[in-house]
């Protein structure tokens, strides 16, 4: 809080460090965080809705995008999305009831090399069919995939200033969950 | 369709006032000889006309003020732009893209939205182009293509800015074929206001006002894009004293008031320009009716007062004209029960029964209480017969809530400009959010603004205490104290250090210390030496500073469970030290200034003046005036308990209702013989009494008020009286009639003529000059007029043609003398010689002419201190605080069916150091006991309660006496034990 002389600064920050934490800013958060910040609800919220990123509908652990632009449209997006649907017992836009899975149809990810692109938590998992898709859901499910993938929320697993953890980069190194914990509960001590 | 034509009415700021008619669009001005176009501001030359720039609108050359929106300047040149999100009131924000212009830069001319562009030198605008209009289609078809186009059954049809300019400036179809976006409608984001987002165009004006004006941001856009709404935050309501003002500024009907939804059709309402008399502020509104109920009110951008805000309060308080317990026939007590009966038996029952009691013991067997409801007209009938005809002097417009008239009246007093552009403004009342509502707006925007500088000292955190550079928390009943200790040394700065400011700060610094070291850690009324300190150093800073900084002081009551004689002896004591410093009385009663003016006090008499220095004058006038002063509202009420006051009036005032001490006024009601209630509803004290006239309320009256700053304004009646209510001053004239005398005044007009000729700070107020448009913001006295007034905005009040300024003139012929008396520090009334700043203390006994014929002098700060006895503090007690609340349970209010749901339940406030010595938790249930009676409720923490307090809001449920019965009137301050339920 200090690296902020206007407290107010602080809020998208926060809001970053407040879903690592809790995965999506449910209302209590946001209250939590307008107290901390000396604003009103309302005014975070306001705030957080705008940026796609910060979600303040319920999301689960795993936010899974689907590309639906026309690289990956011709590749065969729809067919996955549909696919998605009916593996994740879910419509685009909803949670799955075991708080795993948030489906979401998404504008272009960058990533037409590796069409149809979807990306889970904004890590990129490319070149998708039906059977991988499902493999990928397995394994997701399974937490095999825990290393290189972390829960929604969690943007960067390294404390600041540490050499960045390009998104989609091969996964092993000095990261693991252990490093991510560390670095969320510091920003949280940061933060009180 | 809006009005392009208000552009004549005048700028605010000194742009205007340095170069009076410069903004009429004139094709010449002092700025214009710099060479249009070299935009170089550092050529201007430095005469008066340097604030100003030239700008050419539409081929016109219009002088502009610096930093000025271009939008602005081009309305008062009288070339109106569209628009839906600029407010002259708030910050731009260039939501809506309604008021795209072409202005001509280097690459030639582009479209630029002129809300959000300050106006330059040698700007060229054109603002009516086919580039300009294609943009103006092209905005309207897209603000329109979510909008669902309900006008038929839309609260704003007919009034409606989207609607209005649309049919101006729109392209006249769409191309849109899609589907609307769909909102679950309306949904309520408060108790008062609904939303409808399908009709939201998306121009945070309510967003951005309860972010900038009121301070409670608890609205906001959610989402973005086509998803963008208007919303709370779950279970948080836009609750706000504001709240319904956003909904007179809505420019499309996406925010509608729950009071007048579906009620009328604009068109079909009829309006008048009134004043709001629900506090002392004196905001002015428009009262709008249909089939003679009043329908709505609107705030009016009057500039120096409301600024076109209203609170809730203010703005719905009208429902209570059609409760059911309004008076409608006068009532006479017959074998103990209160029967309709004519106002013929009901004046002669009620004069049979004052000369009863005038018989029975002298003209000081009778007393008034109340006048504050009356129009300064009644208060003035009331006045003279109260003091000439029945001859009592025992008359008093406040009850034990205000301060001590001959002191209130002898302060130099300031305008609510003045303390929105105070170099230091000292806050010594309760909190103004909850006093006066929309001067809390005022100040609070001036403070942000950076145009004053707040101390603040209420012994309790107010809703201004984080804009406080310093707030002190003086123990209750210890104010005179807290006085003494930030003036003691600032007067010693004064004498020894008066040209080196900051070594005399240094040295006062040290001297206080030393003093708060040497043993009277009672000084300073329990504040912290630091906080002393620093309000002792922001004082000389600003004092000392050359030209002397003008400090304003803003003097209410935090507590009525405190004698109103501490505060006014502190307000005394600051008046000596700083003779420069002004005064803002925030007192509540509505129209508590004028009826005090009016000499509704015991001890003066109309005009400001002392009953001794008025005697010789007014028993000129008035043939008598009563031979010794006598009781206030307290003295009356003790004296009625104790059988020596025989007859007791009430003047729309309720003493069972709402004097503090709950058991005197019950005590005092039953044993007087004889009680007269003139009241517009049935209260607790006309239950009690043996003769009721009925009186006309709020907008069913003429005459005029007087606020808080000493504006007198008028009052429109718009809907008439219930059958056989009358004017307040006609019946006391007729009341004066039926005991053989004649007031001498047959009407409204008369009366108010009578009160320009005796009373000389209101000789001004004549019903012609009151009548004239220049007097449209109401005649301040014993000051000229504010000259500043703002063109109004027509989306701002809407559609309203008697509300748009008729081009009034810039001023007046008397203008010249007006500005004189507004830079002088407060002269006196024309004639009296005595200049109100000058008037030493104690000058009002000593000048008096004998002669008859010269007008009394005003009264001055009081040389005597006020004899106040402040018992010292009781370590097993806490000090009671009772402040008001807005929403409280007053008769009007209670009577609102909107508005009395919102009083809060009461809860008992300490600071949470206090419930820890008892082992309290928040929310447990507590018994508060004083001398007097006791009371249980909830307790909460609360850090900005000091130590040693504890804080009941002075309101109570219907018909319970509440904290009032913990309220000990023989004391200065109430003392209370706090004990566990259990």
């Amino acid at each position: 809080m200090e690296l902020y002389p206007e407290k107010r600064s602080a809020l998208i920050p926060i809001c970053h460090i407040a879903q690592a934490e809790h995965g999506w800013l449910t209302p209590e958060v946001i209250e939590g965080i307008a107290e901390l910040l000396g604003l009103t609800p309302a005014e975070v919220r306001g705030t957080a809705s705008f940026y796609e990123m910060l979600r303040t509908e319920p999301t689960g652990r795993y936010l899974v995008s689907i590309c639906t632009n026309i690289a990956c449209m011709l590749d065969g997006a729809y067919e996955l999305l549909e696919h998605a649907e009916e593996r994740l017992g879910i419509a685009v836009g909803e949670t799955s009831s075991d708080g795993m899975f948030t489906l979401e149809e998404s504008e272009c990810l960058a990533g037409c090399d590796m069409a149809p692109c979807v990306q889970v938590n904004y890590r990129y998992v490319g070149k998708l069919d039906s059977a991988g898709f499902d493999s990928l859901v397995g394994e997701l499910a399974a937490g095999e995939r825990d290393a290189d993938i972390p829960p929604h929320g969690v943007l960067i697993r390294t404390p600041r200033r540490a050499p960045r953890a390009v998104a989609g980069a091969p996964s092993g190194g000095g990261r693991s969950a252990g490093g991510e914990q560390a670095a969320s509960s510091g920003a949280a001590g940061q933060v009180s | 369709m809006p009005e392009p034509g208000t552009g004549s009415g005048q700028a605010e700021g000194p742009a205007q006032r340095a170069h009076p008619g410069s903004d009429q669009g004139a094709n010449s001005g002092p700025a214009q000889s710099a060479q249009p176009g070299s935009g170089q501001p550092s050529e201007q030359p430095r005469s008066p006309g340097s604030d100003t720039v030239s700008v050419t609108i539409d081929g016109r050359h219009v002088v502009a003020r610096k930093g000025e929106m271009l939008i602005a300047a081009a309305e008062r040149a009288g070339v109106f732009i569209p628009r839906f999100c600029y407010h002259p009131r708030m910050e731009p924000v260039g939501m809506c893209r309604m008021c795209l212009v072409e202005v001509k830069g280097p690459r030639g001319f582009s479209l630029q939205p002129s809300c959000y562009l300050a106006v330059s030198d040698g700007q060229e605008v054109v603002t009516t182009s086919p580039k300009v209009k294609k943009a103006q289609d092209g905005v309207l078809e897209f603000l329109l293509v979510n909008h669902p186009l309900d006008c038929p059954v839309c609260d704003k049809g007919g009034e409606c800015p989207l609607q209005d300019q649309t049919l101006s400036y729109g392209p006249g179809e769409s191309r849109f074929v899609e589907e609307k976006r769909h909102w679950a409608k309306p949904v309520p984001i408060s108790d008062l206001v609904l939303l409808d987002r399908e009709r939201c165009i998306q121009c945070a004006r309510c967003t951005r006002f309860a972010d900038e004006i009121a301070g409670d941001p608890l609205i906001d856009f959610f989402s973005r894009g086509d998803r963008i709404e208007v919303s709370i935050f779950e279970g948080k309501p836009f609750k706000s004293y504001f709240s319904a003002n956003i909904v007179q500024i809505c420019p499309v009907g996406a925010l509608t008031a729950a009071p007048y939804r579906f009620r009328a059709r604009p068109w079909d309402l009829d309006q008048v320009e009134s004043t709001c008399t629900m506090c002392a502020l004196g905001c002015r509104m428009v009262v709008q009716s249909s089939g003679d109920r009043v329908t709505r009110q609107l705030g009016m951008d009057t500039d120096p007062v409301n600024q076109s805000w209203l609170c809730d309060k203010g703005r719905f308080a009208y429902e209570a004209l059609e409760h059911d317990t309004r008076l409608t026939a006068p009532l006479v007590r017959k074998d103990g029960e209160l029967v309709e009966t004519s106002w013929s038996e009901a004046l002669a029952a009620a004069a049979r029964g004052l000369e009863e009691a005038r018989a029975r013991g002298s003209a000081s067997g009778v007393g008034f209480i109340g006048g504050a409801r009356c129009t300064n007209e009644g208060a003035y009938a009331w006045s003279k017969l109260a003091k000439s005809v029945i001859g009592t002097d025992s008359v008093d417009a406040q009850v034990a809530d205000g301060l001590p008239a001959e002191v209130l009246l002898g302060l130099p007093r300031a305008t609510i400009d003045e303390a929105c552009d105070a170099d230091l403004l000292v806050l010594a009342s309760g909190d103004l959010r909850e006093e006066l509502p929309v001067l809390f707006l005022r100040i609070r925007r001036a403070i942000l603004d950076g145009r004053t500088r707040l101390i603040e000292c209420s012994p309790y955190g107010t809703s201004l205490s984080p804009l406080a550079e310093v707030s002190l928390r003086p123990r209750p009943g210890a104010i005179v104290e807290l006085m003494d200790a930030i003036l003691a040394d600032d007067r010693a700065s004064d004498h020894g250090h008066a040209a080196d400011a900051s070594s005399g700060v240094a040295a006062g610094g040290a001297a206080g210390g030393g003093a708060g070291a040497s043993g009277h850690l009672g000084a300073g009324g329990g504040a912290p030496a630091s906080q002393i300190e620093a309000a002792r150093r922001l004082i000389s800073e600003v004092s000392s500073s050359e030209p002397h900084g003008r400090v304003v002081v803003v003097i209410g009551r935090s507590s009525l469970a405190e004698d109103g004689r501490i505060l006014a002896e502190a307000a005394r004591r600051l008046a000596q030290a700083l003779p420069d410093a002004r005064f803002l009385p925030a007192l509540r009663r509505g129209n508590v200034m004028g009826a005090l003016d009016m000499g509704m006090a015991p001890g003066v008499l109309p005009g400001r003046v002392s009953l001794d220095a008025g005697r010789a004058w007014y028993e000129a006038k008035w043939g008598k005036v009563p031979a010794k002063r006598g009781l206030d509202a307290l003295g009356m009420l003790r004296s009625a308990a104790a059988g020596e006051l025989d007859a007791l009036v009430l003047v729309g005032a309720d003493p069972l209702g709402d004097f503090p001490d709950a058991g005197l006024a019950k005590q005092a009601i039953d044993r007087a013989s004889f009680l007269v209630a003139v009241d517009a509803f049935r209260t607790q004290g006309v239950e009690c009494a043996d003769v009721v006239l009925p009186v006309a309320a709020f907008q069913e009256r003429s005459g005029t008020t007087t606020n808080i700053e000493g504006r007198v304004t008028r009052l429109a009646p718009k809907v008439t009286v219930p059958v056989l209510a009358w004017p307040d001053w006609m019946v006391a004239v007729e009341l004066a009639g039926e005991l053989g005398a004649d007031l001498g005044m047959g009407s409204l007009d008369e009366v108010t003529a009578e009160i320009a000729r005796v009373a000389a700070t209101y000789e001004r107020c004549t019903p012609e000059a009151l009548a004239e448009p220049g007097s449209r913001d109401g005649i301040v006295v014993p000051n000229g007029p504010r000259d500043v007034l703002l063109p109004l905005d027509p989306i701002a009040v809407p559609g309203i043609e008697s509300v748009e300024r008729q081009g009034a003139p810039l001023r007046s012929g008397t203008a010249s003398d007006i500005g004189g008396s507004d830079t002088d520090a407060g002269s006196g009334p024309p004639g009296s010689g005595v200049s109100r700043s000058e008037a030493v203390p104690g000058s009002d006994d000593t000048s008096a002419s004998g002669a008859g014929l010269q007008a009394p002098p005003v009264l001055g700060v009081p040389a005597e201190p006020l004899d106040v006895h402040v018992p010292p503090t009781d370590a097993y007690s806490l000090r009671l605080v009772a402040p008001r609340r807005l929403y409280d349970s007053g008769v009007v209010m209670s009577r609102s069916p909107a508005l009395s749901p919102l009083a809060e339940h009461l809860v008992a406030r300490a600071n949470p150091a206090d419930l820890a010595h008892l082992g309290l938790a928040s929310g447990d249930l507590v018994r508060l006991r004083s001398a007097t009676g006791s009371l249980e409720l909830e307790a909460l923490p609360d850090p900005g309660v000091r130590e040693g307090s504890v804080v009941v809001p002075f309101h109570s449920a219907a018909g319970e006496p509440g904290v009032r019965s913990l309220i000990d009137a023989s004391v200065a301050v109430t003392e209370v034990r706090m004990e566990t339920t259990s």
